[in-house]
């Protein structure tokens, strides 16, 4: 199999050269204004199952997004075909769509003067990831399906292992003057296993599970074989789930969910939401509105982070901003577009997608740790459940109901006893974050958005009925 | 009837474009694709034309338009997949995307296969439009976005804010197999929404409406389903959720309403009998062929060929025409949904049920519209054999675990059922349980048999494909309700 292209310094010129080209295409097809990103990425896709190989998968390509204002109407496309013709063709009929949209006094571009004119190095490419061959990658595959299979009889089947990797460059243009491009790599491997649980011989279950490592450097993931034997361990551990009553308890979540939550949050704490006022948490920015023990950043510039950016998806500089301190709510992340309807600055926090408006989001959204181990802070829940994973969508995020599947363990005398599955824990979203009362201290930084093992003092848990 | 195309909205790689594929060019890249020992290859055009319309704040503020093209080229060698794709139609590109795709049969030491003579696929029109609403003005459609935000606001003078979109795509695919296959299709698809937000002292909620499916502008012409009603039933939702109370918890009857609530089905049986999970015995559905997996009111059927519905297909993405499969009978576990590669192996024919994402990825077994066919019970008498339980109307979605058949799905409508009557309307209601468990406990069945409207999208593996699903009325005697109430 051949490797992966590397992406050069050339080839993020030629995306701005690109980006830069469509600008000037637009400004002469009448637009007032213009920004354009270009995207070009390869994939790897290498999956084993029951040692042999399933799926390899390897292509490349390369797309171009436009948005143009004219007379503050605007209107966005995008297109894979960039011939100088398709994309002049292109610029004309993006021109000729704004007309039919309706004058929006917000959406003018971002003063020239806030676009981000350096570019700060966040080291987000490793050149060893695109060095990787496909059947490098399978036999990473295979070793880790061989050591979940291996370490325990009861692992009677896989889903498989997949080992995976993503080049990615973009370039990002427009006619304020912005031009920026930078390059990312990201692998990732993951194992799933599987058993069957004949725990209640009357309804017999297949049980499956699943453990991963993610890094953009190759040399940060963890070893096939430890993935493998972790995913094995979470597999057999689920044997025997059962649902428990319905009842008052406190809640115990892992950081595999905690993050999740944070993530939550987000959702209803940003510019967009705010301006449209379609969150519980309107108004609420410098009022308590978590539990004194959260506190939560979104930084952009950590080095080699997964969610590190070096300018925004509005061209302007990227920067730290605190999201909650002490369980205060900070001034929401905000696109250019979002702080105009709240008449205020943007806080560097927009990202856009090929054909689509801006919109803020998050980069690297971190909940900062506790100073408590997390057996400690079992020990002192004393009986509950411990969460591992969520299901569903169960979150209204007008009034802040929050309902969702939940598998995990229940807690017993401070330690997890037997697993757990098929109930439901429901709260609303205003009253878990205010009832934190315990954050352990195993925060780790694996993905965008991260947080460390807490508790929440009590929820609904909906199970059996009670008897 | 069929479904004519202005240039601009046809592929370039049909006949008479600017980079038609003809069988003998077919027919060369499936060599190349096959030449390292391969069993089988296929090659996957398409070219999708979309665009997107919305409404906010009284005003159209984004007009969208997208153009996708591409081939994806697979191929097997055994129960191994080599994939690769491109975005340019050069020689060169295809040729390259054909040899690493091939590469997955390298050390094989199998010698070529050869490519069979390349015949066309008779395929019905389940979806001909006339006039796509592709071809349709722009301001005809931004007319319906006002309709459906004029009436959401004259419903009742606490809806605050209304949002209102419009998508409409044309995809058409070509399609190529080294076993001799060649099929074409062209499928149109649009889809309306509208949301609305009611508030009322502090209290404040939202609802939603839409539909669509495989129609032209026809779709609106039914006075049921045009702009109006659609941001009527938005309205009707958030103002109705204002009086909300909080959910029990605990386990209870549920009703489920028809039409929407095929979504847990569709959950929860449905994806437990897509092939490729049962190939690979990971599904608690595997090895249950001929065995009693439902209550015996239960007729499941996977139906491709329902005439405009969003989940409809002419041809699946491997070249196999759109046909009804019966999944479960009278409670009976008869049949499982096919790809190629899981046909093969349970050696029978394809079921039509091979479908992918785009040119970006290999198909694989999925649902197209499925449905619980109606019973005979009148829908009435279901609610009133209730004494307390919920009725669950409108869903926003689910989940299921397909190993252990493990389910979860979010209500955005629901009501309690007090002595046979619906009474509060409840807030964010979960129902969490077992596939086969509660296909199980389904103990009365209506006579009134609707499908959903068309706004379904289903992912499996990361992939999206259309879907549309349909239920009569019915009863399950126990379900977990996730509430609060505990």
């Amino acid at each position: 199999m051949s490797s992966g292209t590397q992406i050069t310094e050339a080839t993020i010129a030629e995306l701005r050269d690109l980006a830069q080209l469509t600008v000037e295409l637009a400004k002469r097809a009448g637009a007032d204004d213009a920004e354009v990103l270009v995207r070009d990425g390869s994939e790897l896709t290498a999956k084993v199952r029951l040692g042999q190989p399933e799926l390899v998968q390897e292509a490349g390509s390369r797309a171009l997004g436009l948005r143009v204002l004219k007379d503050g109407k605007r209107a966005v496309t995008y297109t894979s075909d960039l011939r100088r013709e398709a994309l002049e063709a292109l610029c004309r009929e993006t021109v000729t769509l704004s007309d039919f949209a309706e004058r929006d006094e917000f959406s003018a571009p971002p003063d020239p003067s806030l676009l981000a004119t350096s570019m700060p190095e966040l080291d987000l490419y490793d050149p060893a990831v695109a060095e990787v061959e496909a059947a490098w990658a399978l036999e990473q595959a295979i070793a880790g399906e061989k050591a979940a299979r291996g370490s325990d009889p009861r692992i009677t089947n896989s889903e498989g292992a997949t080992w995976s990797r993503v080049l990615g460059a973009t370039a990002f243009a427009t006619s304020g003057g912005f031009v920026g491009g930078y390059r990312g790599s990201y692998a990732s491997f993951v194992v799933e296993p599987l058993c069957d649980d004949a725990t209640d011989p009357s309804a017999p279950k297949k049980r499956n599970g699943y453990w991963w490592t993610a890094s953009r450097f190759l040399k940060d993931l963890d070893s096939p074989e430890a993935v493998g034997l972790e995913a094995a361990r979470r597999t057999i551990a689920t044997m025997g789930s059962r649902k428990v009553p319905t009842q008052e308890c406190a809640i115990v979540f892992d950081p595999e969910v905690s993050r999740a939550l944070v993530g939550t949050l987000f959702s209803v704490a940003n510019g967009s939401s705010f301006w449209r006022k379609s969150t519980y948490l309107h108004g609420k920015e410098g009022e308590l509105v978590a539990s004194p023990l959260v506190t939560i950043t979104d930084d952009p510039l950590i080095p080699r982070a997964p969610g590190s950016r070096p300018f925004d998806g509005d061209g302007l500089p990227t920067r730290k901003n605190n999201v909650v301190i002490a369980g205060v709510l900070q001034p929401v992340l905000c696109d250019v577009y979002s702080a105009r309807k709240l008449g205020r600055a943007s806080t560097g926090s927009a990202s856009r997608g090929i054909g689509g408006n801006p919109g803020p989001s998050t980069s690297n959204l971190v909940m900062q740790a506790g100073t408590m181990k997390r057996e400690e802070l079992l020990k002192q829940t004393g009986t509950g459940l411990y969460v591992t994973s969520l299901m569903g969508f169960g979150f209204n995020p007008v009034t802040g109901d929050f309902s969702r599947g939940a598998q995990g363990f229940w807690i017993e005398g401070g330690e997890l006893t037997f697993p757990v599955s098929e109930i439901t824990i429901a709260a609303n979203f205003d009253d878990i974050l205010k009832r934190i009362d315990m954050v352990a201290d195993d925060l780790e930084m694996r993905t965008s958005t991260a947080a460390p093992t807490f508790r929440v003092s009590h929820m609904t848990l909906a199970g059996t009925s009670k008897s | 009837m069929t479904t004519t195309l202005p240039a601009a909205l046809r592929a370039p790689f049909s006949a008479g474009g600017t980079n038609a594929i003809d069988a003998n060019l077919a027919n060369r890249l499936l060599g190349l694709a096959l030449a390292a020992g391969g069993d089988y290859a296929d090659l996957y055009f398409e070219f999708r034309v979309s665009a997107d319309y919305a409404l906010e704040e009284e005003q159209i503020r984004t007009l969208g338009r997208g153009i996708t093209l591409g081939l994806g080229v697979r191929v097997t060698k055994g129960d191994a997949t080599g994939y690769a794709y491109c975005e340019d139609l050069g020689w060169d590109k295809m040729a390259h995307a054909a040899k690493t795709a091939g590469q997955i049969a390298v050390g094989g030491g199998h010698a070529p296969v050869n490519v069979a003579q390349l015949s066309r696929v008779s395929t019905p029109s389940f979806y001909a439009v006339p006039m796509p609403s592709l071809t349709v003005p722009t301001p005809d459609k931004l007319a319906l976005l006002r309709a459906a935000d004029r009436a959401a606001r004259a419903y009742d003078p606490r809806i605050v804010k209304v949002e209102a979109s419009f998508a409409e795509s044309i995809k058409e695919v070509l399609l190529f197999t080294s076993d001799g296959r060649m099929a074409t299709d062209i499928q149109p698809l649009l889809r309306f929404g509208v949301r609305a937000v009611a508030e009322d002292g502090g209290k404040r909620q939202s609802g939603s409406g839409g539909g669509g499916g495989r129609y032209g502008m026809d779709y609106f012409a039914d006075a049921k389903r045009d702009a109006e009603a659609h941001g009527r039933e938005a309205a009707r939702i958030a103002i109705a959720m204002l009086d909300a109370r909080d959910a029990p918890a605990g386990e209870m009857p549920v009703v489920l309403g028809p039409g929407d609530s095929g979504i847990l089905l569709h959950e929860a049986v449905g994806h437990g009998l897509e092939a490729d999970f049962n190939r690979k015995e990971t599904s608690n559905y595997s090895g249950q062929i001929g065995k009693e997996v439902a209550s015996k009111l239960c007729t499941v059927v996977d139906d491709g060929t329902i005439v405009s519905s969003r989940g409809a297909i002419n041809v699946d993405d491997e070249g196999y025409a759109g046909q009804s499969n019966t999944l479960i009978e009278n409670g009976i576990l008869v049949g499982y949904m096919h790809d190629r590669l899981s046909a093969k192996h349970f050696g029978i024919e394809p079921t039509g049920n091979g479908r992918r994402e785009s040119f970006r990825s290999m198909p694989m077994p999925r649902m197209t519209n499925t449905s619980l066919l109606g019973g005979q019970d009148n829908p009435e008498d279901i609610i009133k054999s209730v004494k307390r339980g919920i009725y669950a109307k409108r869903f926003s979605g689910g989940q299921v675990n397909i190993s252990n058949g493990d389910f979860l799905f979010s209500l955005t409508e629901s009501y309690l059922i007090e002595d046979g009557k619906l009474t509060a309307p409840l807030k964010g209601v979960n129902l969490i349980g077992n596939g086969p468990e509660v296909l199980r406990r389904v103990d009365m069945l209506g006579s009134d048999f609707e499908l959903s409207d068309g706004i379904w999208t289903c992912g499996k593996d990361g992939q999206s494909v259309p879907v549309n699903v349909g239920t009569p009325t019915v009863r399950i005697a126990s379900i977990t309700v996730g509430g609060t109430q505990a």
